[in-house]
């Protein structure tokens, strides 16, 4: 028998059934529930009297919509305190671990579930949100549902899924400063499409991958899905076991060292086969910012805005001729030469500590542009303590970056933090959809040191040359 | 759920390419709780300008589709989020079928938990499809596209087509056919992997 991949391994030893037509019955070790995509799931429980299966396995937490400047006040924003509560209510009424808001805990799920050692090598982790692909980050079988599996995963503790096929990345050569996860992601998405990796399973290898930080690869796998992935994952080795060590969820003593051996056994075998493999070399690769209405819309910043005529096809030039018209830019025009009314730094993107720490090496002694409205939203409050402790949140007042709470906060524009229209912002988010960041919002993405240059220079610019 | 054997109607033509659950239903609504009313929303940001007034040439709102209950779609439609709502919002306006060059997979998912048809066709057929004049006849028991007199044969799982077919809801059919397996797989996780759980899991 040949040997098997990663995720053949997670898969199978989670396959409660198999239906043989390549979908199965696939067993949900661990579920991480958010306030926006629950409450339709625990409604439809109710009406058929159903409880949880297995109620150590959820974990509950709001992130979504919660306000992220004053959090002493209640919520001002009815509907959104209407949702919070419904999540805490729907928790103790299930037996669910929920975090409040003002606990320390608190945070972005994708942030959080690591954090808390919830996340394990080994797992399948659903969550009704698609950037479950982060927990991949530590070899988990991680993947976003709507709110009907939610409900399914509650009643159960499994879903029927379909087998994905199997993708390998391998990111070979070494970086150089200031480039990273972000770029990584963005340029892989941006030569082979939003789509390349749609029905697949991708796997993240090769020697950039093996020198990233955990963080590092959250920010990888996370932008899966904007591949078309649902799954992006990477095999747990000794950065991912020194990392979990000693977290409140994760195994302890004897039973830890029973865990390592198990982990050990993860990672794919020497002669398993993927179904397809791309290759991207990290060297000599520049800073990537996207300049449309899809994460394919990236390129380096040394770049222009493309030619719609150029695009491969008719669709295609359709769309970069809307996507050119939402964004209000014209063909030609270099990138660097755009110019930004906001800077949003946050989300399960790019919201860990050493994101922070990266904007705010580029923050330091600089100030905000004039013209630009910057803000900085730490993934999770411990991510803020943690950054309060090394003095960052100083840099960035003192750069005149606005220091706040954690939430998804403009990643979504479900709170108050959102863009106007017509507003154009630098964002270390994943998504530059339509309206993503506010209604007629303009977003471009980039990596948090690119968002932070971008913020003080009041246009995109390459970081490379501002912090040399 | 309500099962998906035949459907006849005329088709709502939106070719754009990537179209992602941000687009068909923006975040904004997500903080809205009941599932009932969403098909206002469908499309929203492309229906309704800014000040509340209906934004002309827009197909959702087009006479000459009204009442259509299949979509003809570019390619990764429903791309990005994963919020069941963009499913709630298509059905809710009256949508049963979606024709696509391709599909967001989570989205794809939500679409068959919600007894909603998503086929999948080469994208000069999607283009054929839009300039009929006649309406479409959809067959998920021989799986064809019934057009204009030509029947267009479709490709679906065969546990999905059963699932449409019978209106299965997921929860009853694990609960009713698999609760000893899922007892004794987790018997067996046990065993290999304890610290799953563990009293504080
Ligand atoms: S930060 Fe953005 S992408 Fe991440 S969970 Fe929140 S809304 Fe989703």
């Amino acid at each position: 028998m040949s040997g098997r991949t990663l995720y053949r391994k997670l898969w199978d030893t989670h396959v409660v059934r198999d239906y043989g037509d390549g979908s199965a019955l696939l067993y949900v070790d661990r579920h991480l529930l958010q306030e926006t995509s629950t409450h339709q799931s625990f409604v439809g429980l109710r009406e058929a009297g159903r409880v949880a299966r297995r109620t150590e396995t959820h974990l509950a937490v709001p992130d979504h919509g919660v306000p992220t400047t004053d959090r002493s006040a209640p919520i001002a924003d009815g509907l959104a305190a209407a949702q919070v509560e419904a999540l805490k209510v729907n928790a103790r009424d299930f037996g669910i671990a929920h975090i409040d808001l003002d606990d320390a805990r608190q945070g972005i799920v994708h942030v959080i579930g690591p954090e808390r050692g919830f996340t394990l090598p080994g797992i399948t982790l659903a969550c009704g949100d698609s950037h479950t692909s982060t927990h991949g980050a530590f070899g988990a079988l991680a993947f976003g549902i709507g709110a009907s599996d939610c409900a399914t995963v509650v009643a159960t503790q499994c879903l029927v899924q379909q087998r994905a096929k199997t993708l390998e990345v391998r990111l070979e050569g070494r970086p150089g400063q200031w480039v990273g996860a972000k770029d990584y992601a963005l340029a892989l998405i941006g030569r082979h499409g939003t789509g390349f990796a749609t029905g697949h399973a991708i796997e993240y290898r090769g020697r950039a991958v093996d020198a990233m930080t955990m963080a590092a690869r959250m920010t990888l796998c996370n932008m899966s899905i904007e591949a078309g992935a649902r799954v992006g994952m990477i095999a747990p080795d000794e950065t991912t076991f020194a990392w979990l060590e000693g977290r409140p969820h994760a195994p302890r003593g004897k039973m830890w060292e029973h865990a390592l051996d198990y982990w050990r056994t993860l990672p794919s075998d020497g002669d398993a086969s993927y179904d397809r493999t791309i290759e991207l070399d990290v060297e000599g690769l520049a800073p990537q910012v996207t300049w449309g209405t899809s994460p394919q819309d990236a390129l380096s910043i040394e770049g222009r805005v493309p030619h719609p005529d150029d695009a491969p096809d008719r669709g295609e030039a359709e769309r970069r001729r809307r996507a050119l018209d939402y964004m209000g830019l014209a063909a030609g025009m270099a990138l660097q030469d755009i110019v930004i009314d906001r800077a949003f730094i946050g989300s399960c993107t790019n919201g860990r500590i050493e994101d922070l720490r990266a904007a705010a090496d580029v923050a330091q002694g600089r100030r905000v542009s004039s013209r630009v409205r910057a803000i900085v939203v730490p993934g999770s409050t411990g991510v803020k303590r943690q950054a309060e402790a090394e003095g960052l949140d100083r840099i960035f007042l003192d750069a005149g970056f606005e220091w706040r709470h954690s939430g998804c906060s403009m990643c979504v524009a479900m709170n108050a933090d959102r863009l106007e229209a017509g507003e154009r912002c630098a964002s270390t988010s994943n998504r530059n959809f339509e309206g993503r960041q506010g209604r007629g919002g303009r977003t471009h993405l980039m990596s948090p040191a690119m968002a932070a240059a971008a913020a003080i220079a009041g246009h995109l610019v390459d970081v490379r040359e501002m912090a040399s | 759920m309500t099962p998906f054997c035949r459907l006849r109607s005329h088709a709502l033509p939106f070719l754009e390419d990537r179209v992602d659950t941000d687009v068909i239903f923006p975040a904004r609504f997500l903080l809205l709780m009941q599932r009932g009313d969403m098909g206002r929303y469908f499309f929203h940001d492309r229906r309704i300008d800014p000040d509340g007034g209906a934004i002309d040439g827009n197909p959702f709102d087009d006479p000459r589709h009204a009442g259509a209950q299949i979509m003809l779609a570019g390619a990764d439609f429903g791309s990005g989020s994963s919020r069941e709502q963009a499913v709630w919002a298509l059905t809710g306006f009256g949508i049963r079928c979606v024709i696509a060059e391709s599909f967001g997979e989570i989205f794809a998912a939500n679409c068959l938990r919600n007894g909603v048809l998503a086929i999948v066709q080469p994208r000069a057929v999607v283009e054929r499809l839009a300039i009929l004049e006649s309406p479409l006849e959809i067959d998920l028991e021989a799986q064809t596209i019934g057009a204009d007199g030509e029947s267009i044969p479709f490709d679906i799982a065969p546990s999905h087509r059963e699932r449409l077919l019978k209106g299965w809801d997921d929860i009853d059919l694990i609960m009713e056919h698999e609760g000893a397996r899922i007892a004794v797989f987790e018997a067996q996780q046990r065993q290999v992997q304890p610290w799953l759980y563990g009293a504080d899991a």
